[in-house]
């Protein structure tokens, strides 16, 4: 071979690699964007990466590797293979070898059983040449089923740094987990523009589809990165936790102790059953320093998830939030909830359900947004789960909120309580207004009435006492706080062995 | 004009803010009984009070507007 041809391939690769036009990498410099290229330098542990379709339609000379790069690299060790939106070549939109690279980096992430990492900035099809990309077996379509297929397999994850406009728009849907970076990302159906031509509505790209909203209110978005530095560490924290495939087990880190910050339980949970506290400093008290991943942060706030590590072996937390709406169970918390608890379970990750819970919301709007329906994605979810799984019910769990929040009869490993819990149909005060409501109304005394009131709560009180329900064997342990962590470190130890089958019916009629 | 709105269905039980404090996102400006819980409902922005809209024992619903900012 001549040195002739190696040089011309040099070149030809030299051309491919710089992407689109100088003019869209100044864009890309002015939205505070990097290149697909250096983005994946940013995500890859070192040098180390396999590319292929580098040449994918190079003959039509403007189109480096069809908007797409498709590659497989190491994220912390691991061998993960990853698609990247090239947006300088024709706004990252899909033509029909961007779709069979696509389909092919799904095809070899499903082979090799490694995680698949979506890094979306793409306008959406190329519709001049909708015929070969878009109805075809093997046209876009296919990339959505591959997903499905995948899902539960191997980690699925999405940064989203620039739009994922109408189909598009269904690869961060599929996935995991959707980091967006705020500002740049956006995911709709239909754009501004379209909005107002077919509907009539005028509103920003911001206000539709952008990142913060879908974060904070729609609930499609995971992560709220500020830029996509920092989207792509959270990519990289985020996959700390998780096995390669489903066949595994979890990565362990090195045990750390709770940050020497961390107040006592104790001082935090404060007796006053209706009194709002912080439940993020019940987590920082129990979980290793520095190691909680919050999963929807902004989302449903009443409903905390997130991944942690407890002596450096990974968890899923579900934990109520009584600072934020009372810890009430809502709509998206209940879905919030659903989705996390899959999520663990799929990738054998144990789960722990912090509780403190006044029940799921009750009134008109609610009703009307099918709570019940939204409340059993959660029951059933956590049922289903056979991950090692632990309920500590921190003060009180009341209600449909108890069952939700994994206690006996969902077949926990464990269900403890910390010393001051109350488990009961419902509060002392809302249980004596249901039951003796006309004998209260009949006692025409005031003094007298409240003191019947008096006495109903207390002999409620002594009927929900904590110690008559572990005598029962309601709860497993009553467990002293400052114990807790240890409790549960030595527990999970216990419960990894566990195995599990729930049914082996094809799959249950899921509420949704 | 900046707003801050109930964020769920309850009665006012507190007030902690009146017309010209300057308050900060997140902070507390108001508490709720809802659920039998004391429900604190934080500031969705900061700014200076011009109104207060909700009165101890009034019944507010998620969205309703208790505060108004300059």
């Amino acid at each position: 071979m001549t040195k002739h041809l190696e040089d011309t391939l040099h070149e030809k690769i030299a051309k491919v690699v710089q992407g689109g036009d100088a003019k869209y990498h100044d864009k890309l410099k002015e939205q505070n964007k990097l290149f697909v290229r250096d983005r994946l330098k940013l995500l890859f542990d070192d040098e180390f990466m396999v590319e292929d379709g580098l040449f994918a339609n190079v003959m039509a000379g403007d189109l480096p590797a069809d908007g797409v790069v498709t590659a497989i690299g190491k994220v912390n060790g691991q061998t993960v293979c990853v698609m990247a939106n090239d947006s300088t070549v024709k706004a990252g939109s899909w033509g029909s070898r961007t779709v069979e690279k696509i389909i092919r980096i799904q095809e070899t992430a499903e082979k090799m059983r490694v995680p698949l990492l979506y890094l979306v900035d793409s306008a959406g099809a190329r519709i001049t040449d909708q015929l070969e990309m878009f109805p075809g077996r093997r046209g876009a379509g296919r990339i959505f089923y591959n997903q499905v297929k995948l899902s539960g397999k191997i980690p699925q994850v999405c940064i989203l740094f620039g739009p994922s406009a109408a189909g598009g728009a269904y690869i961060p849907a599929f996935c995991d987990i959707v980091i967006m970076v705020d500002k740049n990302a956006s995911m709709y159906l239909g754009s501004p523009r379209m909005a107002e031509m077919v509907i009539g509505e005028k509103v920003s790209l911001e206000e539709l589809g952008g990142a913060r909203m879908h974060c904070s209110v729609s609930g499609c978005g995971d992560v709220l990165a500020a830029n996509e530095e920092e989207a792509i560490q959270a990519a990289r924290s985020y996959l700390r936790f998780f096995p390669a495939n489903y066949t595994l087990t979890p990565p362990t880190a090195l045990a750390k102790a709770p940050v020497s910050t961390a107040k006592e339980i104790t001082s935090i949970v404060p007796e006053n059953q209706n009194a709002a506290f912080n439940m993020h400093d019940v987590i920082t008290a129990l979980v290793d320093e520095g190691s909680f991943f919050e999963i929807k942060k902004l989302f449903a706030q009443e409903l905390i998830t997130g991944l942690a590590r407890l002596d450096g072996k990974p968890v899923g937390i579900i934990a109520n939030q009584p600072r934020v709406k009372g810890g009430v169970l809502f709509v998206d918390s209940a879905d919030k909830a659903a989705r996390f608890i899959t999520l663990c379970d799929a990738f054998s990750i144990p789960l722990l359900f912090l509780a403190d819970v006044p029940g799921f919301m009750i009134g008109t709007a609610v009703e009307r947004a099918g709570i019940i329906r939204h409340g059993a994605k959660m029951i059933s979810a956590m049922a289903e789960a056979t991950v090692p799984k632990i309920s500590v019910i921190v003060r009180k769990a009341y209600g449909a909120g108890l069952y939700a929040m994994a206690s006996s009869a969902f077949e926990p490993d464990a269900c403890l309580a910390l010393p001051g819990a109350q488990i009961a149909v419902m509060g002392p005060e809302a249980a004596v207004n249901a039951v003796y409501s006309n004998k209260i109304q009949a006692i025409e005394d005031p003094a007298e009435r409240q003191a019947f009131i008096q006495e109903k709560r207390r002999e409620y009180q002594e009927d929900i006492d904590l110690y008559l329900l572990a005598s029962n064997l309601i709860v497993d342990a009553v467990v002293p706080p400052s114990e807790l962590r240890r409790e549960l470190i030595q527990r999970y130890e216990v419960y990894k062995e566990k195995r599990h089958v729930f049914s082996d019916r094809k799959h249950a009629v899921y509420p949704v | 004009m900046k707003q801050v709105a109930a964020n769920m269905a309850g009665t006012v039980i507190n007030v902690l803010v009146q017309p010209g404090d300057e308050i900060n996102e997140g902070q507390d400006v108001l508490v709720l009984e809802s659920m039998k819980m004391e429900v604190p409902v934080q500031a969705q922005a900061s700014g200076k009070v011009v109104e207060v809209k909700a009165n101890i024992g009034d019944f507010v619903n998620d969205g309703d507007i208790i505060v108004v900012l300059e």
